[in-house]
């Protein structure tokens, strides 16, 4: 009998435990993200190899992040005004639905056919190419791995690495069904497939779309980090561009990228820097005979301000989206990225989902977490990954009517049952009296605790409490020990 | 530290503690220490809780273990229910009131009096400073062996191998999981060996193992066949939480393979008798 | 209230009675580690850059036009684009008209709509300069302006690049300082650290996804 088989377990949401369970079963996606975790644990590892350098090296980025938090409106501003003087147009969207009436009145003017995207978490925030899709424009993923799991109807599975779901195998089915290509596994040739069907769509977009890595306010710049080249593409070659970005975004000075930019690129690929790193401060200059005429840039809010409002909460922000968390999650890499169901899985999205879709929404998302503390060991901004699970767990389990509201959602998993048990839990302890007798009964009665103690003995033998307890067995030998018979 | 932050207007925006200095230890033995049994040691492994106050004792060393004592008062806090966890936590600090070492046969229970006493505190200053001074003089049991006692252990047992499994909040929160080794790596006819994956979470997580069955059991699955594959005739762990787990799994897998609290196997080993 | 008062408001209400976190920013810890001699500097710049497959060939002022052509009559490139009014675009065409019978040349010397179907399907290489190097990361700075548009060093799918050796720098923040770019940004910069690739597939590295699948870097030891 021990304290855990007298909570009850609350009905968990049934998607979530589905599809968990789903994935886990899944030998194939497994072993395709066991490897891929693997591999990327070790990249980064490599990459920060001088401990001194590395932990230093979080605490400023960490530094860097919280002083941009702390002036976050006057950045906004200074950014909007800066971004503003050099020709890009600046939008504020508060909701998701706001920011693609934006996008869409772009289109409209443009009267835009094509879309291409580079790679954009916020535009999966935005579910854009499905609204784009209902109006008619096409709405194209460019990253190699957002086009195929595109391609393949899904969502991307982690946020450096979209396709890591999928093994080679299966890219190679996909293209040879979907593009009527030959098949092959060579991944070289599959590259270039990809390559030439997306070169021509690049040609062709009437508007490109891109995330924004860090947006600086000093010099009113957009910077954008990519490997591949598409984010080049998608903000060079169509006639418009429009950045989305989330207000956390914005870093004070052209220096503080400096550290962060190498934060990002170490903690997600174990690489010393991208590819490219690509700096836009503008629109396309009166002689100048490339670049988009037009350049937006879309501020999404989305819940961020709800986590902006309470001080612990706020360091969620911090996050330079570099998915080192989820690469070193054991939780994450046993179940995935869809089984988490929302945009930004594993631990940065156990923390920031909650915020954007309300925690009645994803209410087991706080406790897919044995809280072993991985995510927060490596995150380059030094969130406390940890202790904001722990904390969105209480207030999950706050009553309905509680305040303050600090959020959309509060009180999800509030139980009267489950609340009155750690109510008894909490007396019993603090009672040296009651908990005495609570060891005696569980001692002496160890011979009947059931075999199957509900969730435990899923993964275990039934727990037997020992015959004796510490208190009993030590009270004994003190007492001996100083000759007091008691 | 966080001394800085709490006394700042409470909606300012955090930045990160500044990273820790070396642990200074004292630099004699004490003549006297609590013993904070922990509440599974208490009902599960008593025997490990006893094997400690041994190991202390050898070292001449006084062990008071108030009986009023329970729990630290973790599984309530993980689970968000805090209230409940600072009611625990309160009582628990009235009874090592005293100025005397607390030593701790878990990295995860000692890492709650170190770490997280301070949150539960957080808005009681008068506390805190309580709280301040316990978390200063508490000690993981395999840390206070060995850099308080600097013990020298002499290994009387047959040759052995064992594999070491150190609890998250252990590792991240106390070093444990290096103290473990340095403290393994003094017995000459032990054997350790790394286990693939060693760094990774065993899945108990506290009330996790019983919300996400699911999930908690993918990990003990293979953290045990991890265990299982060094060839290792014992694992050993300081913390009871991933013994429970972990033991608990072997147990249904019908393994051979049995894990054991690191405080027993020194007893053991270094001619501790029963 | 519009979406920017709303959001604005909300952030500043949760700022009420703070003051902002001060700027300690520990310029030791982003150039120490990363300060070279002279004699280092080309050493570490080619391990990182030839790591992701760049192509690197030590040259000189005089010699580079020559070594440009060899290696565009090696790769059988049927043509060159180049930026003609640049300095070093002169250079190149002083030594195609020495040397007949080298691929032809041709000039980004109009806005991309008037020819942009022949720059994506008929543009195998360009030459471009550069504004210098970072050595740290292995990365190559561009400015791209009217005369060399910021096309060139992307939609060919074989790059020449033009580095002075006496413009490479340590660190990115050792070139931030020494340009001044917090002073003002131009419409496009850019560090280009390689040829493109993507490892997308199962962790496989592949290269040549959007970008160039070739870049090839002269550096200029005596420039």
């Amino acid at each position: 009998m021990s304290a855990s088989t007298l909570i009850p377990t609350v009905a968990i949401e049934e998607d979530f435990r589905e599809r968990a369970h789903e994935a886990l079963a899944d030998t194939q996606l497994r072993n395709n993200f066991r490897s891929a975790m693997d591999s990327l644990m070790t990249k980064r590892a490599a990459s920060f190899s001088d401990a001194h350098e590395r932990e230093h090296l979080r605490a400023l980025g960490n530094a860097v992040r919280a002083r941009a938090l702390s002036k976050l409106p006057d950045l906004l501003q200074q950014l909007e005004a800066n971004l503003t003087r050099n020709g890009v147009q600046v939008h504020w969207a508060e909701t998701v639905d706001q920011a693609n009436e934006i996008v869409m009145s772009i289109a409209r003017r443009r009267s835009a056919r094509q879309v291409i995207k580079g790679k954009s978490m916020v535009s999966e925030e935005m579910e854009m190419n499905h609204v784009l899709g209902a109006q008619g424009i096409e709405c194209l993923e460019s990253d190699m791995g957002e086009y195929i799991v595109q391609l393949d109807n899904e969502k991307p599975s982690h946020i450096i690495m979209p396709a890591i779901h999928k093994n080679a195998g299966q890219v190679a089915d996909l293209f040879h069904e979907k593009l009527g290509v030959d098949y092959t596994k060579d991944v070289d040739q599959l590259i270039q497939i990809g390559r030439r069907v997306l070169r021509q769509k690049f040609f062709e977009a009437d508007i490109g779309v891109s995330g924004v890595n860090f947006a600086v306010a000093e010099t009113g710049t957009l910077l954008l980090v990519e490997n591949e080249g598409n984010g080049r593409m998608s903000t060079t070659v169509p006639p418009v561009h429009i950045a989305v970005t989330g207000i956390e975004k914005v870093v004070e000075n052209l220096r503080d990228v400096v550290p962060l930019l190498s934060l990002l690129t170490r903690s997600a690929l174990g690489q010393p820097i991208t590819t490219y790193v690509n700096m836009i401060s503008g629109p396309r200059k009166p002689g100048e005979l490339d670049g988009p005429e037009e350049v937006h840039l879309v501020l999404l809010d989305n819940g961020r301000s709800q986590a902006f409002a309470d001080s612990e909460l706020r360091q969620t922000l911090n996050c330079i989206r570099c998915g080192a968390c989820m690469n070193h999650c054991p939780v994450y890499t046993r179940i995935g990225g869809h089984a988490y169901g929302e945009v930004y899985p594993g631990p940065i999205g156990a923390i920031i989902t909650p915020h954007m879709v309300g925690l009645a929404k994803v209410p087991d998302h706080p406790s897919a977490s044995s809280l072993c503390g991985a995510c927060g060991e490596v995150c380059p901004v030094k969130i406390p990954i940890p202790a904001l699970l722990r904390r969105l767990r209480e207030e999950n389990v706050k009553a309905p009517d509680a305040s303050p509201r600090i959020m959309r959602g509060q009180g999800s998993k509030y139980s009267r049952k489950e609340r009155l048990v750690w109510n008894m839990w909490a007396r019993l302890n603090s009672s040296p009296t009651l908990y005495r007798v609570f060891l005696k009964a569980a001692t002496r009665l160890r011979g009947l605790t059931p075999s199957n103690v509900g969730p435990w003995t899923q993964n275990h033998s039934a727990p037997k409490p020992a015959a004796r307890s510490l208190h009993d067995m030590a009270r004994e030998h003190l007492a001996k020990k100083s000759g007091d018979p008691r | 530290m966080s001394e800085l932050f709490y006394n700042a207007v409470p909606n300012a925006t955090r930045v990160a503690p500044p990273l820790p200095t070396p642990r200074q230890y004292p630099s004699h033995k004490p003549r006297k220490v609590y013993l904070f049994g922990t509440c599974v040691v208490d009902l599960f492994f008593p025997e490990a809780g006893m094997d400690a106050i041994h190991l202390i004792e050898r070292e001449g060393i006084a062990v008071d273990y108030p009986q009023g004592q329970s729990c630290c008062g973790q599984p309530a806090y993980t689970s968000g229910y805090t209230d409940q966890a600072r009611e625990v936590a309160r009582s628990q600090l009235a009874l090592f009131a005293e100025d005397y070492p607390v030593v701790v046969p878990s990295g995860s229970c000692a890492g709650m009096l170190r770490e997280h006493y301070e949150d539960l505190f957080k808005d009681e200053p008068e506390t805190l400073l309580k709280v301040h001074a316990l978390a200063d003089r508490t000690f993981e049991l395999t840390e206070f062996l060995l850099f308080v006692c600097k013990v020298q252990f002499k290994d009387s047992g047959a040759p052995v191998k064992v594999a070491l499994h150190t609890s998250c909040s252990a590792r991240r929160e106390m070093n444990t999981h290096l103290h473990g080794r340095e403290m393994l790596a003094q017995l000459s006819n032990v054997e350790r060996i790394d286990h693939s994956h060693e760094s990774e979470c065993c899945g108990f997580g506290g009330t996790f193992s019983v919300r996400m069955p699911d999930i908690s059991g993918a990990m003990v699955a293979d953290k045990t066949r991890s265990l299982i594959e060094t060839g290792a005739h014992q694992v050993l762990t300081a913390d009871c939480g991933c013994l429970m787990n972990i033991n608990g799994s072997l147990e249904k897998q019908k393994q051979a393979l049995r894990g054991q609290h690191l405080a027993s196997f020194l007893w053991q080993r270094t001619g501790g008798q029963q | 209230m519009s979406a920017r008062q709303n959001i604005l408001n909300k952030l500043r209400n949760s700022l009420t009675g703070t003051t902002p976190v001060p700027d300690n920013f520990d310029e030791v810890l982003v150039t120490q580690p990363w300060t070279y001699t002279p004699e280092q500097r080309i050493p570490q710049l080619r391990k990182l850059m030839e790591a992701v497959h760049t192509e690197i060939h030590l040259s000189t002022e005089q010699d580079w036009p020559a070594l440009l052509a060899q290696l565009v009559t090696d790769r059988q490139l049927p043509s060159l684009l180049i930026a003609p009014t640049t300095a070093h675009g002169q250079k190149v065409t002083a030594h195609w008209e020495r040397n007949p019978g080298l691929a032809p040349l041709k000039a980004y010397n109009r806005p991309v709509e008037e020819w942009k179907a022949e720059l994506f399907n008929d543009t195998p290489a360009s030459l471009t300069t550069t504004l210098g190097a970072i050595a740290a990361t292995g990365s190559l700075i561009m400015w791209p302006t009217p005369e060399e548009p910021r096309l060139m060093s992307l939609v060919p799918p074989v790059h020449f690049a033009l580095l002075k050796a006496s413009e490479i720098r340590d660190n990115f923040y050792q070139v931030q300082q020494e340009m001044n770019w917090a002073a003002g940004m131009p419409t496009n910069a850019l560090l280009v650290s390689g040829p493109s690739k993507t490892a997308d597939i199962e962790q496989v590295l592949a290269y040549g996804a959007h970008g160039p699948k070739d870049l090839v870097v002269l550096i200029l030891e005596d420039a």
